[in-house]
């Protein structure tokens, strides 16, 4: 009993850890900086959604920025057409991108592993293409601009945003939003794997064929991790088209949901803490890999060989080194002597 | 009817259908080779190519022949593919499937990187393989540049079925693939059975680079991008674990692209990309394993 | 007493945190036919993937004047180790007659490899007519006898067979221990086969050994544990 208090505090203490570094963080890092981390906030939201398809229920989806971009284009579209606040379109982003997450979970039953990866992959290439095709409602080639046409719905034009009598400048306000929403979905992820949800996903990860002869609908199951990672890819869109007040096809390229499996992957799947690094990781790498050298081609390269070289250090990403790092206290914190 | 419908027209451009088939049929099936032997797909495949086509350039560049470069960069490339393998996937061998993805895909930007950091990223171009003189077959005209594509893919594609089929080591090999355990207990060194996939691989890869860069007036280092796609679009269509449905998915995939885009008027030249993709979302939903693939029944 | 063919002694194995074997030691002998009895799970496959390297062992293992402790499967097939594993371990997309080439596949000799051959289809002559064929398609009985050919092909000192019975109707499983009793007669082949079946065991062996739980409990000729009412209630059940 004395042990499961012990293990409860030393959650409760990380998670007040985890939120004394949210809510201070901007005081520590240039306003500049606090965009970049807004920016990572955005890759954070999108890795803890497909985490739960592909970490813990095991499906491949290399098809997370096409998600995305259906959130961030329901945004734009929303504010640009309808004159909707920027920041109240993003339950109907992440909705949207829900319920193509669920369409695409449809077909993707008969699908597994590398099929189901190429499935993805060409939804994903043909996005950007899709997305020029709609003109009228996606602006085409050109995209939306939410600063040129609906300047009074984005919030915090005018530089500075006041929110409970506080002011702060918009990129601070940015920040705040998106990790706000970061650890609350943090925390409805977490909720959702620890409980008897979590276990039916990760039941459908390791071996299909027993979940389903144990009763399992797979069916059910498969299409509502694809729904809820949809939700978090939309939010994550949606947060994105916030940030940058603009949405064009090249926003959401391929490119965007390999960064977005890179992430998670490099972050650990099936490790939950593990996301924040994987998410911190994709945002500054590509960044230090300009650093390195500006001649064309060797970002690139420093970046392609950053990725490779922690893959082989870390197989299972940082989740995994995390796992053992912890094992000597959780095998004592949570085994009987 | 029949009659007045052009029957030369369409022998012709079956024939270049054929020829961009065979390009895609050989980088489709350095797709495929390491599919098997690997368990992966190879997001670099296509950069590999391109980077093997850049050698071959730089090879003409210092005064060889176009063929004598073909050959000596088929050569330097295997060797290349060999090195990869034993330095990147060789250390993600027993790590879970998705590492040794992102592994791929990280491959794909260093060889991006590299590629437009050794050879700057202007465009440049490689001699035509073959004279451009039309030439005349029962009376139909046929550039012999599509005529020699098509040998020369499935030459290359012909020689490795040989190897694989005729000879010792490749009896390994295809033995390492189907069954690494039971291959080790028979004394076959699975490990540089993967180094040969890779090689292999990597040289097929470079003749898809070199047969693709001739027929276009100039080329950067996006040049194999577009290949990979439908390569992709081919294997699949064919089979992604079959060697044979690889060759014949992309054969028939270029000439269905090709037919569809000379005589479906709406489909001009920029959307036959999006129709290979169609084509990957569609086998994938009628009918995943392809053509020749094994079907992976899973009734539950 | 002339050295043993293959020498265990103090091996231990792991899969991983789980240890499968402790301190095993056992010998075979040139030209024994020596048996591995147990229940499921006491450790007797693990004894055979410890001789031929397919599993994480410590101790001492010498065959033929070699310390093979150390080495990699694909070295010690080259020594002359067939291991038939269970399960078969049949190249079933291969034809037959590429599963045969593949077990000689360590060997250099052609002509010795030709000669190796016919003596095999002296044995199997029905595997002539069905060369071409997938050798998925042959029947589990015939796999068997495909996998000990195979193993043959490599003109082995010394045969690991893994469960040869496992899974095959009482006859076909009678024919492969007569085979393999006749090839132990003909060509002094020594064979370690591990096997539930323990009444065939130990008529076709001449000396066995008893595990439980990763541990030797039993050993002596087959003959003596035949007759030895107690082991054969409390180890061999029956």
């Amino acid at each position: 009993m004395g042990r499961r208090a012990l293990g409860v505090g030393l959650w409760l203490l990380i998670a007040a850890a985890a939120l004394l570094v949210y809510l201070f963080a901007p005081t520590f890092v240039s306003d500049f900086h606090s965009r970049d981390l807004a920016h990572a906030g955005v890759f954070f939201i999108a890795i803890v959604g497909l985490n739960l398809l592909t970490g813990y229920t095991g499906q491949i989806s290399l098809g997370h920025g096409a998600l995305m971009a259906i959130g961030g284009y329901t945004t734009a579209a929303l504010v640009v057409h309808e004159h909707w606040r920027d920041v109240w379109t993003i339950p109907l982003a992440g909705l949207a991108a829900g319920v193509v997450g669920f369409l695409i979970g449809l077909p993707a039953l008969r699908l597994s592993g590398l099929y189901l990866a190429l499935a993805t992959f060409a939804f994903a290439v043909a996005m950007p293409s899709l997305l020029r095709k709609f003109s009228g409602l996606t602006g085409g080639g050109q995209g939306l601009r939410l600063l040129e046409s609906a300047p009074q719905q984005v919030t915090g034009i005018s530089g500075t945003v006041t929110i409970f009598g506080h002011s702060m400048t918009q990129n601070h306000f940015l920040y705040y939003l998106t990790w706000a929403i970061g650890l609350v979905g943090f925390l409805i992820m977490w909720l959702i794997v620890r409980g008897g949800l979590g276990r039916v996903f990760r039941a459908v990860r390791d071996s299909e064929v027993a979940a389903a002869s144990a009763g399992v609908n797979l069916a059910r199951y498969k299409t509502l991790a694809f729904a809820i990672s949809g939700v978090y890819a939309g939010v994550a869109g949606s947060l994105l088209a916030i940030q940058d007040e603009i949405v064009n096809p090249l926003t959401f390229t391929f490119l965007l949901s390999i960064l977005i499996l890179v992430g998670a992957v490099v972050g650990g799947l099936g490790s939950l803490p593990g996301m924040v690094l994987g998410a911190l990781f994709v945002q500054y790498l590509p960044d230090l890999s300009t650093r390195v050298s500006s001649k064309p081609g060797v970002p690139d390269f420093v970046y392609g060989a950053a990725i490779i070289l922690v893959m082989i250090l870390l197989p299972s990403g940082a989740g995994g080194l995390l796992r053992r790092l912890a094992e000597p206290l959780t095998t004592r914190l949570y085994t009987r002597p | 009817m029949l009659l007045a419908f052009d029957w030369t027209e369409l022998a012709q451009q079956i024939v270049v259908g054929l020829a961009s088939g065979g390009v895609w049929a050989t980088l489709a099936l350095a797709l495929v080779l390491i599919y098997r032997s690997t368990g992966v797909v190879n997001f670099a495949q296509g950069e590999m190519a391109m980077f093997s086509t850049f050698i071959a350039w730089s090879l003409v560049h210092h005064g060889l022949s176009y063929w004598a470069a073909f050959l000596l960069t088929i050569g330097i490339s295997f060797i290349g593919g060999v090195l990869v393998e034993r330095a990147v996937i060789r250390p993600v061998e027993d790590a879970p499937v998705l590492t040794v993805v992102i592994v791929t895909l990280g491959l794909f930007f260093v060889v991006n990187g590299a590629a437009r950091w050794i050879w700057s990223p202007e465009t440049r171009s490689l001699p035509n393989a073959f004279s451009t003189r039309p030439i005349d077959v029962a009376g139909v005209a046929f550039s012999i540049q599509d005529l020699g594509t098509i040998a020369v893919s499935l030459g290359a594609v012909g020689l490795l079925w040989l190897f694989f089929r005729f000879t010792k080591l490749g009896l390994a090999s295809r033995a390492a693939a189907v069954d690494p355990e039971a291959s080790r207990l028979l004394g076959v060194r699975v490990s540089w059975m993967l180094a040969l996939g890779w090689g292999l691989a990597a040289a097929m890869g470079a003749v898809s680079g070199m047969l693709t860069a001739p027929a276009l007036a100039s080329f950067d280092q996006n040049l194999m991008q577009p290949v990979l796609l439908y390569a992709f679009a081919g294997a699949v269509l064919g089979g992604i674990d079959s060697p044979l449905g690889a060759v014949v998915g992309s054969l028939i995939l270029g000439v269905l692209v090709n037919l569809i885009g000379t005589y479906v008027d709406w489909i001009g030249t920029e959307l036959r990309l999006p129709v290979a993709l169609a084509v990957i979302l569609g086998v994938l939903l009628i009918r995943p394993a392809g053509l020749f693939g094994r079907e992976a029944v899973r009734r539950v | 007493m002339p050295e043993p063919l293959l020498q265990l002694e103090q091996v231990d194995a792991r899969y991983g945190p789980v240890k499968a074997l402790h301190g095993v030691s056992l010998t075979v002998g040139e030209g024994e036919v020596v048996a591995v009895l147990g229940a499921n799970g006491a450790g007797k496959t693990t004894t055979l993937r410890a001789v031929s390297g397919t599993v994480k062992r410590s101790g001492e293992i010498v065959f033929a004047g070699n310390r093979i402790s150390g080495r990699p499967p694909e070295a010690v097939a080259r020594l002359g180790i067939a291991h038939v594993p269970e399960g078969r371990g049949t190249l079933t997309d291969l034809s037959v007659r590429e599963n045969l080439r593949l077990g000689a596949y360590v060997r250099r000799d052609r002509a010795g490899i030709r000669e190796d051959e016919q003596r095999v289809l002296s044995y199997f002559p029905w595997l002539e007519h069905r060369a071409g064929q997938r050798a998925g398609t042959l029947s589990g009985g015939e796999q068997q006898m495909l996998a000990l050919a195979r193993a043959l092909m490599l003109r082995p000192k010394l045969v690991l067979l893994d469960e040869p019975s496992l899974g095959l109707a009482p006859m076909v499983v009678t024919e492969i221990f007569r085979i393999v009793g006749e090839l132990n007669e003909r060509e002094g082949l020594a064979v370690l086969v591990v096997e539930q079946n323990a009444v065939l065991a130990l008529e076709a062996s001449s000396r066995a050994y008893v595990l439980e739980v990763g541990r030797v409990a039993v050993e002596g000729s087959s003959a003596d544990l035949r007759r030895n009412e107690s082991v054969r209630r409390s180890y061999l059940g029956y």
